[in-house]
């Protein structure tokens, strides 16, 4: 028998077996639970199926983003009810509507851990493969089922095995590696299957770039984006996480369905261009494209090396008069710590507007909806026809640089020649 | 069920089968009315109950929102054939009683308002149109059990019942 890739080691230890074997479908414990807006048809569907009380609530998680404040009478009664039930439950992590983005309040406050389940009611719930953890999510019927009886069904997924090795040349970052890597995949190139990500560059990355690959490892269709525990992970963790984790690691001769290779150092700047997130290319092929929107943000990129780097681009620099530059902190902290380190003043003082941590206009749902025939271009994850807004309107994805640079530039702009 | 085929083409996403700025609804006619409303705008005026949905490959990627599923389902779609689906979708429609079929040789010989007849547990389906009748591998048996019980409520609650 050979070797079990993490995914197997993973999913065996949730299902309380030595082994499983991919195509296997095993009935797993969920460590961890969470849900965001949704979580007020989650309840109701909790309702619907009729326990008095959830399986554990100290497991559960619930944190509002993906409309804070309320936008509206509607998203109001539906955080009104999450409320209610929280209280009802007694459920202790609870985290009213300006904590962050879900994805980002489940790694930096301890929620997630290395050998762990994670389900999430949200697609992007695989960014805690960044730490070790099996991630995915699931929809609000399936977490009123785990509410109720803490289980749920899963079948093993096959493993692609990312290899990547090199420096990132000047001007190129994770998000333009995992760009890259879904580019190659397509949209569905890992469908029901886990991505692993190996080599010496991936050692080097932080969790916040780890956090990147993870998250959009789901838009390749990827069930799970997984980076091996390491010593960056144990020092992130350290004083966040007080519960006892065990990492587990992938064997050495674990089978892979197939491997990806990548030299850092000959990787471009990339963008994702409408209306799909395989609709990639080097940034050189729409240079100069005119923009209205510029976004710096959300659970992929909305960290505090993210506005980092983009503080770095803009200060000193105003952006476009005609376009329009919106950036949303990943969370409270990150906005707090970006206030700190003076980003916030750059961010003004170049000419951005500043919005409250959350999900922002990432899923077109508020703040910052686009108009027909308006081209926008962002650090988000997703760049579906219609996502931000209209259906005329388009979504251009890249990293915090090159949306900074091209903000200033007032079209797409390589951040390498605004340095 | 005979019905008609409604027939789009390859990555499906859950933006235009469900749009974000309907997410805070939570009554099933309210979902209903929005279903397929940024992919085809006279589907939820026009369909009939049973007809089908039929999409190529990664029907379904993006986004975890059930209601992409449960609308279909709340306006009366009886089944969702496809090449491929996203596995967040898949387990959805399962989850929510949404019969699906995985099959791209059946999509291959569906167009659009063809006649069907969709018949998930036996594995078959029948175009009336082109009198064509095509069998399609089944379903993982657990996957079936969900669906045999009408979605994942129905089938927990026996669970639940039987562990008391």
């Amino acid at each position: 028998m050979s070797g079990a890739t993490l995914a197997e080691k993973l999913l065996a230890r949730a299902s309380g077996r030595d082994h499983v074997g991919a195509g296997e479908i095993v009935v797993a414990r969920v460590d961890r639970a969470m849900s965001h807006d949704n979580a007020a048809l989650v309840s109701r569907k909790f309702a619907e199926l009729g326990p008095e009380r959830v399986w554990d609530a100290d497991r559960i998680v619930i944190i509002l983003d993906h409309r804070v404040p309320a936008n509206d009478i509607a998203t109001a009664e539906g955080h009104q009810l999450i409320r209610a039930f929280a209280r009802q439950q007694e459920l202790p992590h609870f985290y009213d509507v300006k904590a962050g983005i879900c994805h980002q309040v489940m790694v930096e406050r301890g929620h997630a851990a290395p050998g762990e389940l994670v389900v999430g009611t949200d697609s992007h719930t695989t960014t805690y493969g960044a730490l070790g953890a099996f991630s995915t999510g699931i929809g609000a019927t399936e977490m009123a089922g785990v509410w109720a009886t803490g289980e749920l069904w899963l079948r093993v997924p096959e493993t692609i095995k990312v290899m990547a090795e090199g420096e990132f040349p000047v001007g190129v970052y994770a998000k333009d590696l995992i760009l890259r890597i879904i580019r190659d995949l397509g949209a569905d190139g890992a469908t029901y299957r886990a991505l692993e990500f190996h080599g010496s560059a991936i050692a080097r990355l932080s969790i916040s770039e780890r956090m990147t690959l993870a998250n959009m490892s789901m838009e390749a269709g990827a069930k799970a984006g997984l980076v091996p525990p390491d010593t960056v992970t144990a020092a992130y963790l350290a004083g966040r996480v007080e519960r006892a984790w065990e990492p587990l690691l992938p064997d050495d001769d674990a089978r892979y369905q197939r491997t990806l290779n990548y030299d850092l150092g000959a990787l471009k700047p990339q963008i994702a261009r409408p209306h799909s997130v395989d609709n990639g290319c080097d940034i050189g092929a729409v240079a100069g494209t005119r923009i209205q929107q510029a976004v710096i943000g959300s659970c992929t990129n909305g960290r505090l090396d993210d506005l980092h780097l983009a503080a770095d681009v803009l200060r000193g620099k105003r952006i476009h008069h005609e376009v329009r530059l919106l950036v949303f902190p990943a969370s409270i902290r990150v906005y707090r710590q970006a206030l700190d380190e003076g980003f916030i003043a750059d961010f003004i003082d170049a000419g951005a507007l500043v919005l409250n941590p959350g999900c922002g206009p990432c899923l077109g749902a508020h703040q910052g909806i686009l108009a027909p025939g308006e081209r926008a271009i962002a650090t988000t994850n997703r760049n579906f026809q219609g996502r931000m807004g209209s259906t005329a309107a388009e979504v251009y994805l890249a990293s915090p640089a090159t949306v900074a640079a091209s903000a200033i530039a007032g079209v797409i702009t390589d951040p390498r020649e605004v340095a | 069920m005979m019905a008609r085929a409604w027939k789009y083409g390859d990555d499906i996403n859950t933006d235009v089968l469900y749009p974000g700025r309907y997410l805070q609804l939570l009554e099933p006619e309210e979902m209903a009315a929005h279903a397929l409303e940024d992919l085809d705008a006279d589907f939820a005026g026009t369909m009939r109950p049973g007809d089908i949905v039929v999409g190529g490959r990664n029907f379904g990627c993006g986004s975890s929102r059930e209601q992409a599923a449960s609308a279909l389902r709340y306006a009366g779609v009886g089944a969702v054939v496809a090449a491929s689906f996203s596995q967040l979708y898949y387990r959805n429609a399962i989850n929510l009683g949404l019969p699906i079929v995985v099959s791209p040789e059946v999509v291959a010989l569906i167009e659009h308002g063809d006649e069907l007849e969709v018949d998930p547990a036996a594995g078959v389906v029948r175009n009336l149109t082109r009198d064509i009748v095509t069998e399609v591998p089944p379903l993982p048996d657990y996957v079936m059990q969900i669906l045999a019980a009408g979605g994942l409520i129905p089938f927990l609650q026996d669970k639940l019942k039987e562990r008391t």
